[in-house]
């Protein structure tokens, strides 16, 4: 069988020096190892479990269970009027994607060892498919969502066709730190142990379980600047539309948010690039 | 003129070795050393460097098949993940014109859990492959793998053999401009390899570049027309595979009938076993290097142990300078032996091996060595540790001064009964 000959790619070996280029075009060219991972991901996660894709709903119902229980009859956090268990749930949904993303983007990488110290492909290929892989996990999540807002009777509005949007932010700020900590990873094992505390922390420092509202208003703009305030809250307008207004209301801080969530993805791609020349010979 | 396919200029990598044993591993170690210097700079004293690679300069013409030789720890494998973009060098500039496939370990990235079929795909992805490649070619790499019976089987219930060769067909269907292989037929069973090897000589007719490490010198011989020969991380000699690897197998110290180990050629993986020397020695208890066959000869090997192993056997390899084996002999070979070493406590050993008179044809042969434990861990291996020649003087039948075929000359017992 013939290769064409017409495009012979050159590769060039050089030492590491200064700043590498990002080069994002290799990572196109090897889009397809993102989907393959993803893939291969998504279909051996549940393998050999009794249960299999029922844990994806699972394990969110059983936290809105309990949280239900727990902040809504017992603690009374106050919903502004929605019943606790869906507006817990609205949000518990992009949290929960955020959480399982970060915490495979930035694990994966030092867990694919032998694949990375022999062979060669961009390295960013899997931060990027751990937090990708997780979007089948939301997805089954979220027809119990449709099937939650049908029970309480709420009439989706055009609000909903933000949700892409908000949980692209998810992505990306999963991804910007899922590359900072996937890449100090390597160097350091204690981010693998410091990860769930990571997550635990943020989980409490975003208006997951209660709402932003339970804040005083003039503490309420350090809860802004966290990326997620605005994805979980976000949400929560989106799905349960004209019954959620009068609550919480981001603004200005959601664009600096948002901001932040570049900055970090930024610079995270620029860390992870200038690191990943190393990781071969450290992992 | 024909095109270059690899052109590089000055490799060279080093790694830290200090840095692999204490290296500041946890984020606690590299903030206690700051806090306690906080203006000494990370110092790396010379010592600790270990050069993989030095100074390697080399072209490869487009089409050629070219062999890469050398001992363990000579810098082989960082030189093919440096060619292959696994890992970056330390210094020195190259160029790669045309897509690198490398084999440098099949299976990689071989999921248990999925099938085989599953499997191809993946790994044909992480080798750098398109999927509508994989496709085209997947009823092929199949075919050649021997597995279509289970190709919808997780691969974890497969035997080794069926992995490999499922693992080894998919690589081998890569198709790349150039394509780079370390130590990839030391797998399988003979027919496979035979087969292996037939795949590799179509990759090089189809006028592609074919980079081959091996520890098997007809492998080498045969496949390869030009050969690098590798000795710490530098190439000492570039030639016709014949000529290279009579080099290689009669350099340096294995001319002396006595071999010692230096440190870096020492994997860390071996302690706590460590080779020290090895020795070629005749009836007067002289180290040798030519011997003849009609003598009773010694081989020594000197080693270390820093920890006692149970179920050690240390033992050696004859080989031709073909690389073909003529046999494998280990010290707890015998039954009384193995009964009373089966723990061997840490010291400072000797395993010495008579190989009685009128074993070996006239020539030259290589001694292998190796310390495993069955089937559990191989702490040590060197399959050309060095060579020893064989003087025929004497040997049975040398009244007719012809070649005699075959690496054994035994003297045998003979009648002749007329009738």
């Amino acid at each position: 069988m013939e290769i064409e000959q017409t495009h012979v790619p050159v590769t060039y070996l050089k030492p590491p020096k200064g700043l590498a280029s990002l080069n994002l075009r290799d990572l196109w060219e090897y889009r397809e190892l993102i989907y393959f991972l993803t893939w291969r991901d998504v279909k051996v996660r549940y393998k050999q479990t009794l249960l299999g894709f029922t844990w994806v709903v699972l394990q969110p119902l059983i936290n809105m269970v309990v949280f239900t229980i727990l902040f809504g009859e017992l603690l009374k956090v106050p919903t502004g009027g929605i019943p606790y268990p869906i507006f817990s749930f609205a949000a518990l949904l992009p949290w929960t994607y955020f959480a399982t993303s970060l915490t495979r983007s930035s694990t994966t990488l030092v867990g694919s060892a032998n694949l990375i110290s022999k062979v060669y492909f961009p390295r960013m290929v899997i931060p990027i498919s751990g937090v990708i892989s997780g979007f089948i996990d939301f997805g089954i999540s979220f027809v119990i969502l449709i099937v939650m807002m049908l029970i309480y009777k709420i009439i989706p509005s055009w609000n909903l066709l933000l949700l892409p949007i908000l949980l692209l932010l998810a992505m990306l700020t999963a991804l910007g730190f899922g590359l900072w900590l996937s890449a100090l990873n390597v160097r350091f094992r204690d981010i693998n142990h410091l990860v769930p505390f990571i997550i635990e922390i943020w989980k409490y420092a975003t208006p997951v379980i209660y709402g932003s509202t339970l804040i005083p208003e003039k503490y309420r703009f350090i809860l802004g600047l966290n990326p997620l305030t605005g994805v979980v809250e976000g949400f929560r307008w989106a799905i349960l539309g004209g019954k959620y207004v009068d609550t919480f209301n981001p603004g200005p801080l959601f664009v600096i948010s948002i901001a932040i969530t570049f900055v970090v993805l930024i610079s995270g791609i620029i860390f992870f690039r200038n690191t990943e020349r190393t990781f071969a010979d450290i992992i | 003129m024909s095109e270059i396919a690899i052109h590089v200029r000055n490799i060279t990598k080093k790694y830290q070795i200090g840095a692999l044993q204490e290296r500041q591993d946890t984020l606690r170690d590299l903030l206690v050393a700051s806090f306690r210097a906080p203006f000494k700079k990370r110092e790396k004293s010379d010592n600790q460097t270990l050069w993989a690679l030095r100074d390697i300069s080399f072209d490869i013409e487009k089409g050629s098949v070219v062999g890469i030789v050398g001992r363990n720890g000579a810098g082989k494998s960082t030189l093919l993940k440096v060619l292959s973009r696994v890992t970056e060098p330390t210094s020195g500039y190259g160029e790669i014109r045309g897509r690198v496939g490398s084999l440098l370990e099949v299976g990689t990235g071989f999921h248990p859990e999925l099938t085989g079929r599953e499997n191809i795909y993946l790994n044909g992805a992480i080798l750098g492959m398109k999927r509508i490649e994989i496709e085209k070619k997947f009823d092929e790499i199949v075919e050649f793998s021997e597995v279509s019976k289970f190709i919808d089987t997780p691969v974890k219930r497969y035997s080794s053999g069926m992995y490999l060769r499922l693992a080894f067909s998919v690589a081998a269907h890569l198709e790349p401009d150039i394509l780079v292989v370390d130590e990839v037929l030391a797998v399988g069973d003979a027919e496979f390899q035979r087969k292996c090897l037939g795949k590799m000589s179509d990759v090089a007719d189809q006028g592609r570049t074919v980079l081959f490490v091996s520890h098997n010198m007809s492998a080498i011989l045969r496949l390869t027309s030009e050969t690098l020969v590798l000795e710490k991380g530098q190439i000492v000699k570039r030639a016709p595979s014949t000529e290279a690897v009579d080099f290689y197998l009669s350099s340096g110290y294995a001319e002396s009938g006595e071999r010692y180990w230096d440190e870096d050629e020492i994997p860390v993986s071996s302690a706590p076993f460590k080779p020290i020397a090895l020795r070629v020695k005749n009836e007067q208890g002289l180290v040798v290097n030519s011997i003849r066959s009609v003598e009773n000869m010694t081989i020594e090997f000197e080693y270390n142990l820093s920890a006692p192993i149970s179920g050690l056997r240390v033992g050696l390899y004859v080989l031709s300078t073909r690389g073909e084996f003529i046999f494998t002999t280990f010290d707890t070979d015998e039954p009384s032996m193995y009964e009373n070493y089966t723990v061997r406590n840490s010291g400072h050993y000797f395993s010495r091996c008579t190989i009685p008179a009128n074993t070996f044809n006239e020539g030259r042969f290589v001694i292998g060595v190796n310390a495993s434990t069955y089937r559990i861990k191989r702490y040590f291996q060197d399959e050309q540790a060095m060579t020893f020649t064989i003087d025929p003087a004497g040997a049975p039948g040398m009244q007719w001064p012809e070649q005699r075929q075959g690496p054994i000359r035994p003297r045998l017992f003979w009648q002749i009964e007329g009738l």
